[in-house]
């Protein structure tokens, strides 16, 4: 048990006749990124915040490092950004900190450091409301950051970030975890997902759809193959990948098979006869699974073939 | 060698106090308090006594007594004075800002995920307010004492202390006053969870509402019964047994000489401690998003 850091069980919050958040029961590993996947209005933030005892459960449980969730010891060991950083607007960046450090029970280096975690040292002595929106949203990660606390929740930290900020961030989180701290992230931003987090969890409706780690929601690699003749090219991959693993598409064929069976494919199939005009390894994105999961793919979503490297 | 305590809730303390001593708001309100202060408790009557003007701020002393109300013996009666009507709305904003703001701001829902409980960084917070009361009362008692020094200079007046129990028991009596005025507006912040609708009922309340039931108490019984208990009327009336205005008829606004001292003392401490425990409740039991 002590594996686990976070554990729900049919964790549930109605407001009136809606319900925000339906019996969802997940888990979070020691030492894992978990990203928290959802639309807007799915029931993450509100999921985030009967976890940290911001608001009360209307059925279900919560433990947050094996103590119910909200208790002043959990708490003083998560350190959590919920929907936004929250800080006093008159303040500068560096006396936000130290005012939550002084609740923490931390001193100044605390706060030095984490500022310079986020890379906001020489901006640190502005005042808070002269920030962009980018630089909040890393005062609000360095502030969940002091003190090195086991648990950090994430909510949305890319939100205003520009590139750069965005790049800097998921080096950030990926450290966290490579020094053993546990990171809950939720986020929109489903690439960034698919290349640091360790599992998923994805949330829709209130209702928790899947959790499982990200190559399991993505499936097995495939080949994709162009070729004439077409007839020719399926005898020949059926022999290779087996008839089972063979699919013929608009675009071609698919082949359950990973990019490195690609040449020997082509050798076979040139051997046969046939000319080869496309052979491409492809895998669903995380991206993908998620619209499959929640919703249709909206129409401005980014064309499979783009994400094909 | 000191020792510092350190626990969760001076930790609170310590850390709402920083963010206090920041706040440019804050410092508003204190200097706004300071000029009213000045304003009505020195500069008026020294006006009226320098110009023979009895009309207003004398309320009909003689020029002698004006000036004996602006010499250092009186600063038990002048410290006070001012609290039941300004001091007290002052009091309110103080309080309504510090509780209401940190909803707005989303800063309440930052600060409870820092680790001590809810009671106890409201509890620091609480605590943190009761400092700025004493310290804005402190300074307005260091201030006066030096305008009454320097009119007491100018006008070639011999100093005479009052007596160290007075004083002691104006700065208390009107710490209570205030502490109840701001622990109103920082209830009603709560409740609000902001602070624009808190400081204007509170306002309303504070400066209009108790006063229309005061009037309409004059005619119907029951409603007399009801202002009696009402804050305005035990901080008036607090404020009054302090300086003896039914000795002294005072025709200061907001000071009242409904409730006997004791009954006044004992009406304004229970607001003090009812509306810290209602605000304590509040607080643990609430949804903050």
């Amino acid at each position: 048990m002590d594996d686990l850091v976070v554990q729900t069980d049919g964790l549930t919050k109605r407001y009136g006749e809606r319900l925000a958040v339906d019996s969802v029961s997940m888990t979070v590993r020691r030492g894992e990124v978990y990203g928290f996947l959802g639309p807007n209005g799915a029931g993450k933030t509100t999921t985030l915040r009967m976890m940290l005892g911001l608001i009360r459960p209307t059925a279900g449980t919560a433990s947050v490092l094996g103590r119910p969730a909200g208790r002043p010891d959990v708490i003083a060991r998560v350190g959590a950004l919920v929907e936004g950083p929250g800080f006093f607007p008159y303040l500068s960046g560096r006396d936000n900190l130290r005012t939550m450090a002084r609740y923490r029970g931390l001193g100044d280096d605390a706060v030095d450091a984490a500022l310079a975690r986020v890379d906001l040292t020489d901006r640190a002595g502005d005042r808070f409301k002269a920030y962009s929106l980018g630089m909040k949203q890393r005062l609000g990660v360095a502030s969940a950051l002091m003190g090195e606390p086991e648990l950090i929740v994430l909510d949305e930290p890319t939100n205003g970030l520009d590139p750069a900020g965005m790049a800097d961030m998921r080096a950030l989180v990926v450290s966290l975890a490579r020094g053993g701290q546990t990171v809950l992230l939720s986020s929109h931003l489903l690439a960034e997902v698919q290349e640091i987090c360790d599992r998923v969890g994805v949330i829709n409706g209130g209702r928790l759809l899947r959790e499982a780690r990200v190559d399991e929601l993505r499936g097995e690699a495939t080949l994709r193959v162009r070729a004439t003749p077409e007839d020719a090219a399926i005898a020949v991959a059926m022999r290779v990948a087996g008839e089972d693993a063979v699919r013929r598409t608009p675009h071609g064929l698919e082949l359950g098979l990973p990019a490195s069976a690609a040449p020997a494919l082509v050798r076979d199939l040139v051997t046969a006869g046939v000319d080869v005009h496309e052979v491409s390894p492809t895998e669903r994105s995380l991206e993908e699974v998620f619209f499959e999961m929640t919703t249709t793919a909206p129409t401005n979503a980014v064309p499979t073939e783009a994400r094909v490297s | 060698m000191t020792a510092v305590i350190d626990n969760p809730m001076t930790r609170s303390t310590r850390a709402e106090l920083l963010r206090l001593r920041k706040w440019p708001a804050v410092w508003v309100t204190v200097a706004v308090w300071v000029a009213l202060a000045l304003m009505f408790g020195y500069l008026f009557p020294y006006l009226s006594y320098r110009t023979g003007d009895l009309s207003f701020a004398g309320d009909g002393d003689t020029r002698a007594q004006l000036l004996v109300e602006m010499l250092p013996a009186a600063l038990p009666t002048v410290l006070v004075q001012g609290l039941p009507m300004f001091g007290g709305a002052l009091a309110l904003v103080l309080g309504a800002i510090v509780a209401g703001n940190g909803y707005g701001w989303g800063t309440w829902k930052t600060v409870f995920t820092q680790g001590p409980s809810r009671p106890t960084t409201v509890g620091g917070s609480l605590v943190a307010l009761t400092i700025a009361v004493v310290g804005i009362l402190a300074l307005t008692l260091v201030l006066f004492t030096g305008v009454s020094l320097v009119v007491a200079g100018v006008e070639s007046q011999a100093v005479t202390w009052p007596a160290a129990g007075a004083l002691l028991e104006s700065f208390g009596g009107g710490f209570l006053v205030l502490e109840m005025w701001a622990l109103l507006g920082y209830t009603l912040g709560t409740v609000a969870r902001g602070p624009a609708l808190a400081v204007g009922l509170g306002l309303v309340w504070a400066l209009v509402v108790e006063n229309l039931l005061r009037g309409v108490g004059a005619l119907l019984g029951p409603v007399e019964a009801v202002t009696e208990v009402l804050p305005g009327t035990a901080g008036g009336s607090l404020v009054g047994a302090l300086i003896d205005v039914s000795a002294n008829p005072n025709e200061t606004p907001g000071i009242l000489d409904v409730l006997s001292g004791g009954q006044a003392l004992v009406t304004v401490t229970a607001y003090c401690v009812g509306l810290v425990v209602l605000v304590l409740v509040l607080v643990r039991r609430r949804d903050v998003a």
